[in-house]
């Protein structure tokens, strides 16, 4: 630098003049020369060092065997790891334990709804209220098919449930389906009649519905006094779930609701739990595991915070 | 009249010989300023003794606690007995403006203090030359000497003494920026033990690194090419702009003594060049105001000195105008520059936020967010729930002990919240809460809703947050 000379008539020049403008022959200041170099060096480095010229059929691999795949499973291995102590005791507690405790409930919440997402939200819609008219139940409010205590919802998610109300097109005339129809949703609002609590016994509808018309969560049959519908309280649709049933592979109109198994495992080893006996007994080998019993718990605490858990 | 091609070659000589003149300093020498004492050098060094705080201020306590504290990983911010959240960031924000307009309205009014006098840059880079001098001689001529003088004991000795020093000074430089951000007595048992955290470490080596190529080897460099501020700074002035500057209507002609005597007929300038030889970024202030120029009056201090011995008025080079130099009117005042009221201004709104913020800083940080998918749910008697997350921050020293209730929408149930909430100090308690009204007492699609916590255990503070009550229709 200190060979810069500042006066343009004691340097030389390259011979080229724009109107008396004449180049000098100044060389860039040494600090910009070898930074210029360090940075082709730099380039020359990273080039040796990680994957830089592609070629036909991939590219070079480079000396430190970078790739982006590799960055991200490192980045997955460090939140796992943060997770960890979370994920572990979760295993050790049951969906009740996590319920009562603050701090694991309130993980289970924040880290749970991806899996929701992915497993339950495209039927349930994705803060537990499916689309309207689409007959998946909803889950935030407090009306359970089968029940809404935590060990339910554990079970329901587990072993599946499936609806099973019989097509009553053969056993109804058109003038006693028209008048259910109308008792039902008499019912729903609290406006039932006398001559439609009778007609209901003696179809034996009671026997699922119950003779108070509250449903029975042991098998599924919904409450018929309350303002949730299971499917639709449109007179058309009522029609349809009384003459057509639910489920029934006798007619072909009938409606589906089937809630999928997510881990028949745990399902045969809870039954076995509840008669005492050990599970290994009950295992036939075929028991499917979509989810484990650890994302079972936390589904089942994240479905039971939306705001029906009893 | 000379024809255009002529006088366009005129013009270019006319640059040439102009460009011939400039000096460029791009490092090629090395700026050895000699140290002379005077008002500006006393006030230099007490703008220097500002950054003792910087090196001490991480051992004071306060509450048996460090008390300022850049606390990081628990996002926090001790300042003696005040503890700021990120939640009141807003208020760091009017600091930041605060200085930036403090720095814009000084150099308006009196050039480039900052940087003459604070400026880490030139105060760390007069530490280390004034230890370079005392070692290797405080003139050019010096120091040309040391350096061609052949390898010696005593050379190898002052060399390694001086790298030695500047290298302590580096490392007390990071080590010191390190312990704003954890406790500093534990932060050097860390370091000597050599169990410090990464950051720590990588904190002590770029600024080790940084302060001694900097302060070392770049010095006066580091001003004219690297810094945004310098050119910023130089932009803010105007006429009015007091800045250090020749008197060139009384001190020209230049000429030097005559037999001890000043010469007749020349100005009051005995071109003894004092005022190059102390400028620490060596420029000749006689040429005028440059980028060069830190404004910090060691040309002053040194041409007053020389005045003084040639029994002349001091204050050939001073600070002064442009518009006393050229219009020989003094600046206007500062009440009547619009410009430095208006940064007066600002700096008033911003230090009274900051005032204001840390009067009023909130001992808590609540907020209610409602569900919004869905909005709200029929449950099996009819009645409408909304969901609700509330967060709530204990800002203050102490846990606290929280009862919620609702306000505003008649008929509303809360549901979720009956217990007491213990919150740890310094923690966010996340609760879930469900709000019931009658079907039929849902009357509109938005009602207003109102969150109240009252705290049990301590001081009557009153935490509201106004929210909503979605219902259909």
């Amino acid at each position: 630098m200190s060979d810069n000379k500042n006066n343009p008539n004691e340097v030389s020049d390259t011979g080229h003049e724009w109107d008396g403008i004449r180049e000098l022959e100044n060389p860039p200041p040494r600090w910009w020369t070898i930074s210029l170099y360090l940075s082709g060096l730099f380039v020359l480095v990273y080039f040796i060092l990680y994957p830089s010229i592609p070629l036909v059929t991939g590219s070079t691999k480079g000396l430190l065997g970078w790739t982006q795949i590799k960055e991200y499973h490192r980045g997955l291995e460090e939140i796992q790891a943060v997770r960890a102590p979370f994920e572990d005791r979760l295993a050790e507690m049951t969906a009740q334990e996590i319920l009562e405790d603050d701090e694991m409930r309130n993980y289970v919440i924040a880290s749970t709804r991806v899996l929701y997402g992915d497993n339950c939200a495209a039927c349930h819609g994705v803060g537990g209220q499916p689309v309207p008219g689409s007959g998946y139940p909803i889950l935030n409010n407090d009306d359970w098919l089968f029940g809404g205590t935590i060990d339910k919802i554990v079970e329901t998610l587990a072993g599946g449930r499936a609806g099973m109300m019989p097509a009553h097109a053969n056993l109804l005339t058109e003038e006693e389906t028209d008048k259910l129809v109308k008792f039902v949703i008499d019912a729903s609002n609290g406006e039932a009649t006398e001559a439609g609590w009778k007609l209901y016994n003696e179809k034996g509808c009671f026997a699922c519905h119950g003779a108070d018309g509250k449903g029975n969560q042991m098998l599924g049959a919904p409450n018929l006094t309350d303002r949730i519908w299971r499917f639709s309280g449109e007179p058309d649709e009522v029609r349809r779930t009384i003459m057509h049933g639910v489920n029934d592979a006798s007619d072909p109109r009938t409606r589906i609701a089937i809630m999928p198994a997510f881990n028949e495992r745990l399902a045969v080893k809870l039954e076995a739990e509840e008669f005492g006996d050990d599970p290994e007994d009950y295992f036939d080998g075929t028991e499917t595991e979509r989810l484990t019993e650890t994302e079972i718990k936390k589904l089942a605490v994240f479905v039971h915070q939306f705001g029906g858990g009893q | 009249m000379t024809d255009p091609e002529n006088k366009s070659s005129i013009s270019t000589i006319d640059i040439y010989e102009d460009v011939s003149d400039w000096d460029v300093n791009a490092g090629g020498n090395k700026v050895v300023a000699k140290r002379m004492t005077g008002r500006f050098r006393n006030l230099k060094w007490f703008g220097m003794s500002v950054w003792l705080i910087y090196f001490l201020g991480p051992y004071v306590r306060w509450d048996g606690q460090q008390a300022v504290l850049f606390d990081i990983p628990n996002r926090q911010f001790h300042f003696f007995n005040v503890t700021v959240y990120p939640q009141d960031i807003w208020m760091l924000s009017l600091t930041l403006l605060f200085f930036a307009i403090l720095l814009a309205a000084v150099t308006s009014i009196a050039g480039r203090v900052f940087c003459g006098y604070f400026c880490f840059q030139t105060v760390w880079t007069d530490v280390y030359t004034w230890i370079e001098t005392r070692l290797e001689g405080d003139t050019p001529q010096k120091a040309m000497k040391f350096k061609s003088a052949p390898l010696s004991a005593e050379k190898i000795g002052r060399i390694t003494l001086k790298h030695s020093l500047w290298l302590i000074i580096a490392m007390l430089t990071g080590l010191s920026f390190a312990a704003w951000f954890t406790d500093a007595f534990q932060l050097w048992k860390d370091y000597f033990t050599l169990q410090a955290a990464m950051p720590a470490w990588i904190v002590l080596a770029m600024f080790t690194a940084g302060t001694y190529v900097f302060a070392g080897f770049m010095r006066e460099q580091v001003c004219f090419w690297l810094c945004p501020y310098a050119r910023l700074q130089s932009v803010m002035y105007d006429q009015d702009t007091l800045l250090p500057a020749y008197d060139a209507e009384r001190g020209e002609p230049r000429g030097k003594l005559k037999k001890g005597q000043l010469d007749s007929g020349k100005g009051s300038c005995i071109d003894c060049r004092m005022c190059v030889a102390v400028c620490p970024t060596g420029i000749d202030i006689r040429k005028g105001q440059q980028e060069g120029c830190i404004t910090c009056g060691m040309c002053i201090d040194a041409c007053d000195t020389i005045m003084e011995k040639t029994n002349q008025p001091k204050g050939l080079v001073r600070y002064a105008s442009y518009k006393e130099l050229h219009h020989n009117h003094d600046s206007a005042p500062v009440f009547k520059r619009p410009r430095v009221m208006i940064y007066g201004l600002i700096l008033m709104i911003s230090f009274g936020g900051v005032v204001y913020g840390f009067m009023n800083l909130s001992p808590t940080e609540f907020h209610v967010v409602p569900e919004r998918q869905p909005l709200f749910v029929q449950l099996s008697d009819g009645s409408i729930q909304n969901k609700y997350t509330l967060r709530l921050l204990n800002k203050t020293q102490h846990p606290i002990e929280v009862q919620y209730r609702i306000s505003g929408l008649e008929g509303a149930t809360l549901h979720g919240l009956d217990d007491l909430v213990h919150i740890e100090p310094g923690r966010i308690n996340q609760l879930t809460a469900f709000v019931r009204v009658e079907e039929d007492a849902v009357n509109q699609a938005i009602s207003p809703l109102v969150f109240t916590a009252d705290v049990i255990n301590g001081p009557d503070i009153q935490i509201r947050y106004e929210s909503m009550f979605m219902g259909p229709n």
